[in-house]
């Protein structure tokens, strides 16, 4: 990749995002919470989760995390918790889905704006095979914490 | 290649090596990169690029003399023992072994190492110590962890100091190495810090103590050092030394582990299988005297010609000037980093007892961000914690970019990193 390639590939929106990472932060209370690491590069992520709504309609409350990592697995958290906070489990698995697809796309996928809306800056970082893992760190760490929080909740009563 | 930066002074004396002539005998590095930029490879401590010689060492072994060793009783079967037994010759003359038959090949050096933890401490248990230091790259650590966690056997380290380098103070302060001590075991040149160990001294140390009269046995990863400086087992006092092939201008795939003859000769086998073995019955077997006890299966053929190759090149150009010429580079880099705003060396920057690899954060950019940018001008460093990450803890940093350098490698790639550093810095702050 050429620099004005690599330099293209950090939309404005991702070092937006990097600078100002939204709901950054641990918080209680929370349903679940588990710790992923990128062992490639040491990238490090803490994050919970907290659900509302009934059982069969949960609702994504809250998504907290703490992380270490760099601009593009910082910003794609941050994107992340945008899209998935106050929607319910199964929209947000669709997000998740349309994102991946997104990203193992090798730049090829048209992103939806309606559905991704910040995260279609990312549509450039999949042609970066090596900064897809950065990409995805978040979702899977929300992934793995919305499917532990599932398991042991009683639906809003952390 | 273009570059923005002023042209500094050389540090030291005259060049010790003619860098123009000797860069023309590794193909790659006059590779172009998409934007035709040339290539920049400032990853050395990971994996050293090759010499046309070795590759053409290689294509011939498989075209003019492929046959399995030690087994096949045709004529070319006993052309590739030879060139296979040759190479054995060839590394234990590089590092001053007293004979061949103390060098063991392996995969690579995490193997070597794993062997020498695996039949070094098959007799430990609890009240034996184990002693590493905090800057061992995870294939000296991980190994004598996995060997504490089957025997018992207490794993302790060699702390370091805020610049990089090992605290020698505190570890005798603290009786570190003392009568429980087995096994010592440590990095010749650290691969994320460059830090230069005083082996010598710690096995001098580690071979007075101990109840059993022998002292602790001394195990050197010098897969750092191997490649650019002089090696002599005898004067380093290892009892064990391990280093890879692929560091050292060679092919991937092959590894050596250098031992004693006498304490090879008493260690038990690691890996079973065909050519490690004496005598076989259904009942059991005996064993084969090393190296060869070492040696299951097939054995990296190819590979050790290629190395042997490798080795004579490095013979050639003579491993004084390649040291030279390494201090000189890493002097002049460290120079060079430090005109950088917010770049910050993790490891000695004094360039005394220094190695060519130097890791460093640049402000709070994150690494992968710089080796993404560098990338993009062609420039070639690792990004990450080098696989050593406590030694990233110790100083409170996730992970560092780390530039290395060997014998091809020329001033004007280190003003095209620091170029490319000015870049990302600006880049990022905007």
């Amino acid at each position: 990749m050429t620099a004005a390639e690599v330099e293209a590939m950090y939309q404005e929106i991702i070092l937006d995002h990097y600078r100002a990472p939204h709901h950054d932060g641990l918080r209680a209370p929370f349903h679940s919470q588990v710790h992923q690491v990128n062992p490639t590069c040491g990238d490090e992520i803490e994050l919970r989760v907290r659900l509302g709504g009934t059982a069969g309609a949960e609702v994504i409350e809250d998504v907290s995390y703490h992380a270490l990592g760099c601009s593009i697995s910082q910003a794609a958290t941050s994107v992340m918790t945008d899209l998935v906070i106050g929607r319910s489990v199964t929209d947000a698995l669709r997000t998740y889905e349309e994102f991946r697809a997104m990203m193992h796309g090798q730049g090829k996928v048209e992103p939806d704006e309606d559905v991704l809306a910040d995260g279609i800056a990312f549509a450039g970082v999949a042609k970066f095979p090596a900064r897809v893992k950065c990409a995805l760190l978040g979702w899977s760490a929300w992934r793995a914490a919305t499917a532990d929080a599932l398991t042991r909740t009683d639906h809003g009563q952390p | 290649m273009t570059t923005t930066s002023p042209s500094r002074p050389r540090t030291g004396s005259a060049e010790p090596l003619d860098v123009a002539r000797l860069r023309a005998d590794f193909p790659l590095l006059s590779r172009r990169l998409p934007g035709d930029v040339p290539l920049v490879y400032l990853d050395s401590a990971n994996t050293s690029q090759k010499p046309q010689v070795v590759i053409d060492a290689i294509a011939r072994h498989y075209r003019e003399h492929n046959a399995n060793v030690a087994r096949a009783m045709h004529t070319v079967g006993a052309e590739a023992t030879a060139a296979y037994e040759d190479a054995r010759a060839t590394v234990a003359g590089f590092i001053g072994a007293a004979r061949a038959d103390e060098v063991v090949f392996t995969k690579n050096a995490s193997e070597a190492l794993n062997l020498a933890a695996y039949t070094l401490t098959t007799g430990l248990g609890p009240g034996d110590e184990i002693v590493v230091t905090e800057m061992e790259h995870h294939s000296n650590l991980v190994p004598w962890q996995l060997a504490c966690e089957r025997t018992g056997a207490r794993l302790r380290w060699f702390g370091l100091t805020d610049d990089g380098r090992l605290d020698l103070a505190a570890a005798r302060r603290d009786g570190l190495v003392n009568e429980h001590t087995r096994v010592v075991s440590l990095a010749h040149v650290s691969n994320s810090l460059g830090t230069v160990n005083p082996v010598a001294d710690i096995a001098a140390w580690a071979h007075a103590v101990g109840s059993r009269g022998a002292g602790a046995t001394v195990v050197v990863d010098a897969s750092q050092a191997v490649p650019q400086m002089p090696v002599d087992v005898a004067s380093l006092g290892a009892d064990l030394l391990a280093f890879t092939g692929h560091k050292l201008l060679g092919p991937t795939g092959v590894g050596v582990l250098w031992g004693r003859f006498d304490l090879l000769a008493a260690l038990p086998p690691f890996l079973g299988g065909g050519e490690m073995i004496e005598i076989v019955r259904m009942s059991g077997s005996t064993f084969a005297p090393p190296p060869h006890r070492f040696e299951a299966g097939t054995p990296p053929i190819a590979q050790a010609v290629g190395l042997a190759a490798a080795i004579g090149y490095l013979q050639q150009v003579g491993m004084t000037a390649v040291a030279e010429h390494e201090r000189q580079i890493t002097g002049y880099a460290l120079t060079a980093l430090a005109e950088v705003p917010g770049l910050t060396v993790l490891g000695p920057t004094d360039n005394i007892d220094r190695g060519g690899a130097v890791s460093f954060s640049l402000a709070d950019v994150h690494p992968h961000d710089v080796a993404q940018m560098l990338d993009g001008r062609g420039i070639a460093v690792r990004a990450g914690h080098h696989c050593a990450r406590p030694v990233h803890e110790r100083f409170g940093i996730q992970s560092t970019t780390r530039a290395s350098f060997y014998l091809y490698t020329t001033t004007s790639e280190v003003d095209a990193l620091v170029d490319g550093l000015l870049a990302t810095e600006r880049f990022f702050a905007r």
